[in-house]
């Protein structure tokens, strides 16, 4: 009963990640098909400002899923790890030339070093979703069980590959959304449109590869298609397509707060079914959430840390999107950091 | 030597590389923790006074450290969640087994440092469209969080060295599992205290020392004081603490893992009256070469009598505890870290005395010279306090209960190997990097300083030394021709 729970908690922490940080790396995505320098100007000048109060936020979802896995599920967590040795070993190095990349990029001045260090954030934002998301896909194909050693048959295969698109387009479609609304909100109307049209463009490339990977997984992740085509796991499947048609729609009109709604409700939910087409399995057909379940006593510590936290942590994180998304929070500028600045204290305004 | 070479024999070939790879992240991510935790706490402190006083240049230096903050904060997050990864791909059978045990510690971590990441986007964002004192209590939870943090990473780390609350089963796998006694181990409390003081006087005197530079060089205005006083206070008030904490855990050490103790002291046989000895070094037959040999001192360090009695490496088997060498890398880092503490603790007395006298910093350069240094000082120590509490526990990565061998990956040594040469060459560029930037943010903020501040400045040799303009303020005006020189006593 309680590791059902835990197990619950940490699919939405999976969910969280994939809608927040999936966000973030469409972000970077459509850096990295921004164009040349001038080019890309804009989009890029948008990413930067759309993602930086909020950027480091997003990913610390990541590290929840870890610490959930190898406190609520250790033997999943050793299992995942050893199996899957080489996607997460090439996944963490993208996550650090992702976060140093976009962190030092700004503080640079000279184009050149501005041009790399731009390149290795927006390259490793579609490499650590990628690898991420042939990680889930090599889960389900059910190739991997307690003890499996690494090899490049758990996670190279063509329902791990899948996966692995999907979850880059299911980010680009993500970070177009979110981006549609803040070039409405930094007020940049020829951005609204751009980042629009990428949006649908993302949405249809994610319906195609659901298509192909209805076939793909028919024979290859037998159990978790069948649990994704009937009963729950279906019902939850239309409602995220109907999100995702509601989405394309509110972008047309418009909506674009309205839009993101829908947006992170359509990958939630595909995370979601994801997950109840697994019941009662944390690795189909192998490793079930009661065998994977770590100590009792543990599990109801972690959920009570859980419940604490979420009273802490929520208020601030409320209030952090909220004034991100109206605009209160602005980075410093050279100016703020000057001695000149002094004149127009915050302290001597009030 | 049989027995080394049997140890030898019986490690799988990854664990060098695994090792090294884990070595290399830790102490690359453990140079950032400091600043993580403690620069919020004095960025504030700074806040505080310039919005209290009105201190246009206090807020000038805690708006400057909070942008130094966004940066470092953001090359700490990569690093660290490299660290969590690294947990699966190195050490699989620590968490397997162990995972729900004391993972715990990383939920709370997880958490606090959530919390944090919140908290700090608010506070480095919010400087320009905030009310001031609004702004100032949102950021003012930064360091309880901070706090909280290190609380889950030093509950996982203590335990690792003294393993409570489970017991085990005939498959010598852990069952009733005690969350509680999981976490408050023998260890956590000397752990934990030990490591706020530690980072909280490094990143005092990290910060302290970049001002006292430009002191040093002659930039004696009302900004280079109290970018110096304020941190530089902080870290002197902790520093006897701090060696008070250092004292006691090692006597926790003494009683809770007495081969880790008799590693870093390099004691060899169980006996009473046990020489201490200052550095040296320890061989495999039980020998200490060099050194300064100090009769009976370490009995009465571990037990305030010379009839103490201590216990020697050799009680048990050599698979058992630290090989020679690891055991003389602890020495050596133990000593080293206990000699930087000594002498920063008379450091922090100078500056104690001069203040109790005359209400002023004190005036010698050779002062200035040392508080310079302090910094870099305690950077090292806390690569040797991590270095001393991770090689003394060896072979053990859960200290009697699992060997590090039993806990790494089956992946091939050369797959270990390559990342292992990935993440150094990332880790240099991104480390080179972050140096390069904060040296850049330095220039440019002098530059600015120079222009508004003292046009005469600008052109002089002086024009490439760090650190603010040479601004004739009321607070201090240097007279120009001192300050070329190492900036002596007025």
């Amino acid at each position: 009963m309680i590791q059902d729970v835990v197990a619950w908690v940490l699919l939405a922490a999976v969910a969280a990640y994939a809608c927040a940080g999936g966000t973030d790396y469409g972000a970077g995505f459509w850096d990295l098909f921004a164009g040349g320098s001038e080019r890309g100007k804009r989009p890029r000048w948008l990413i930067d400002h759309a993602m930086e109060p909020v950027w480091e936020t997003n990913n610390v979802w990541l590290i929840f899923v870890l610490v959930f896995m190898w406190t609520g599920f250790p033997v999943l967590f050793q299992t995942v790890f050893t199996a899957m040795w080489l996607p997460l070993a090439l996944a963490a190095v993208g996550l650090v030339l992702r976060g140093a990349g976009f962190a030092l990029r700004k503080p640079m001045t000279r184009l050149a070093r501005r041009r790399i260090y731009g390149a290795a954030f927006a390259v490793s934002s579609l490499l650590v979703p990628f690898f991420l998301g042939a990680v889930v896909g090599g889960l389900a194909t059910g190739r991997v069980a307690p003890g499996t050693e690494a090899s490049a048959d758990a996670w190279s295969n063509g329902t791990s590959v899948l996966a692995g698109l999907l979850t880059v387009a299911a980010t680009a479609f993500l970070g177009a959304v979110f981006l549609t609304a803040d070039a409405r909100r930094f007020d940049a109307p020829d951005l609204v449109h751009y980042f629009r049209l990428r949006a649908w463009c993302s949405l249809g490339v994610v319906a195609v590869l659901a298509v192909v990977g209805l076939a793909v997984t028919h024979h290859d992740a037998r159990y978790v298609y069948d649990g994704l085509t009937s009963g729950a796991g279906l019902a939850v499947v239309l409602v995220a397509a109907a999100c995702a048609v509601a989405t394309a729609w509110l972008l047309y009109r418009r909506a674009t707060g309205w839009a993101r709604i829908t947006a992170v409700g359509s990958v939630a939910l595909v995370v979601i079914a994801w997950g109840l087409a697994q019941r009662p399995y944390l690795i189909p057909t192998s490793l079930t959430v009661d065998q994977a379940a770590g100590a009792p006593t543990t599990l109801r510590w972690l959920l009570l840390v859980t419940a604490i936290a979420i009273v802490l942590v929520g208020p601030p994180l409320v209030l952090l999107y909220r004034l991100d998304t109206s605009g209160t929070l602005q980075p410093l500028a050279e100016n703020d950091l000057r001695r000149t600045a002094v004149n127009r204290d915050p302290a001597k305004e009030r | 030597m049989n027995s080394a070479i049997a140890i030898m024999a019986d490690t799988p070939p990854q664990l060098l590389p695994a090792r090294e790879l884990m070595a290399f992240t830790l102490a690359s991510h453990i140079l950032l923790v400091p600043f993580g935790v403690a620069l919020p706490a004095i960025t504030l402190l700074m806040h505080y006074r310039g919005l209290r006083k009105g201190d246009p240049v206090a807020l000038l230096l805690a708006r400057r450290w909070s942008a130094v903050m966004a940066v470092q904060f953001a090359i700490g997050i990569v690093t660290g969640t490299v660290l969590s990864f690294e947990f699966g791909l190195l050490w699989p059978g620590l968490m397997g087994r162990w995972g729900d045990v004391f993972g715990l510690g990383f939920g709370v971590e997880a958490w606090a440092f959530f919390l944090e990441a919140i908290l700090i986007a608010l506070y480095l964002y919010g400087w320009r469209r905030l009310k001031p004192w609004t702004h100032f209590w949102l950021g003012l939870p930064l360091p309880l969080t901070a706090l909280l943090g290190a609380f889950g990473i030093i509950a996982a780390n203590s335990w690792m060295n003294t393993p409570r609350g489970f017991t085990l089963d005939a498959g010598g796998n852990p069952v009733d599992v005690n969350v509680r006694k999981a976490i408050f181990t023998p260890m956590f409390g000397p752990e934990y205290w030990h490591f706020v003081a530690g980072v909280v006087l490094t990143a005092g005197y990290v910060v302290a020392g970049v001002y006292a530079v430009g002191w040093l060089r002659g930039r004696r205005d009302h900004y280079h004081r109290l970018g110096f006083t304020v941190p530089f206070t902080v870290a002197a008030i902790l520093t006897p603490v701090q060696f008070v904490l250092g004292d006691s855990i090692a006597r926790s050490v003494f009683h809770k893992q007495p081969i880790k103790f008799a590693a870093t002291e390099i004691v060899w046989k169980t006996d009473t009256h046990v020489p201490e000895y200052m550095f040296g070094r320890l061989h495999a037959d039980g020998t200490v070469t060099g050194g300064l040999k100090i009769p009976q001192l370490d009995s009465i360090l571990a037990g305030f009598s010379p009839d103490t009695q201590v216990t020697g490496l050799s009680s048990v088997p050599a698979s058992d505890r630290p090989t020679a060498t690891q055991a003389t890398i602890a020495h050596w880092a133990f000593d080293i870290m206990v000699t930087i503490g000594s002498l920063l603790v008379l450091l922090a007395l100078w500056y104690g005395w001069c203040w109790l006298r005359r209400r002023d910093l004190p005036r010698s350069p050779w002062f200035f010279r040392c508080a310079a240094v302090a910094g870099a000082a305690c950077l090292v120590t806390v690569e040797c306090g991590w270095i001393t509490t991770e090689v003394g526990r060896q072979p053990w990565i859960v200290y009697e209960n699992m060997r590090v061998s039993e806990a790494v990956t089956d992946t091939r040594a050369a797959s270990l190997w390559t990342m292992l040469a990935l993440v150094i060459v990332v880790y240099v560029l991104i480390f080179a990097t972050f140096l390069g930037v904060l040296l850049k943010m330095r220039t440019r903020w002098r530059a600015a300083d120079e222009q508004q501040g003292d046009a005469e400045a600008a052109g002089t040799p002086e024009g490439d030394t760090p650190y603010g303009p040479r601004r004739a303020t009321a607070a201090a005006a240097p007279d120009h021709g001192s300050a070329r020189g190492d900036g002596g006593a007025r």
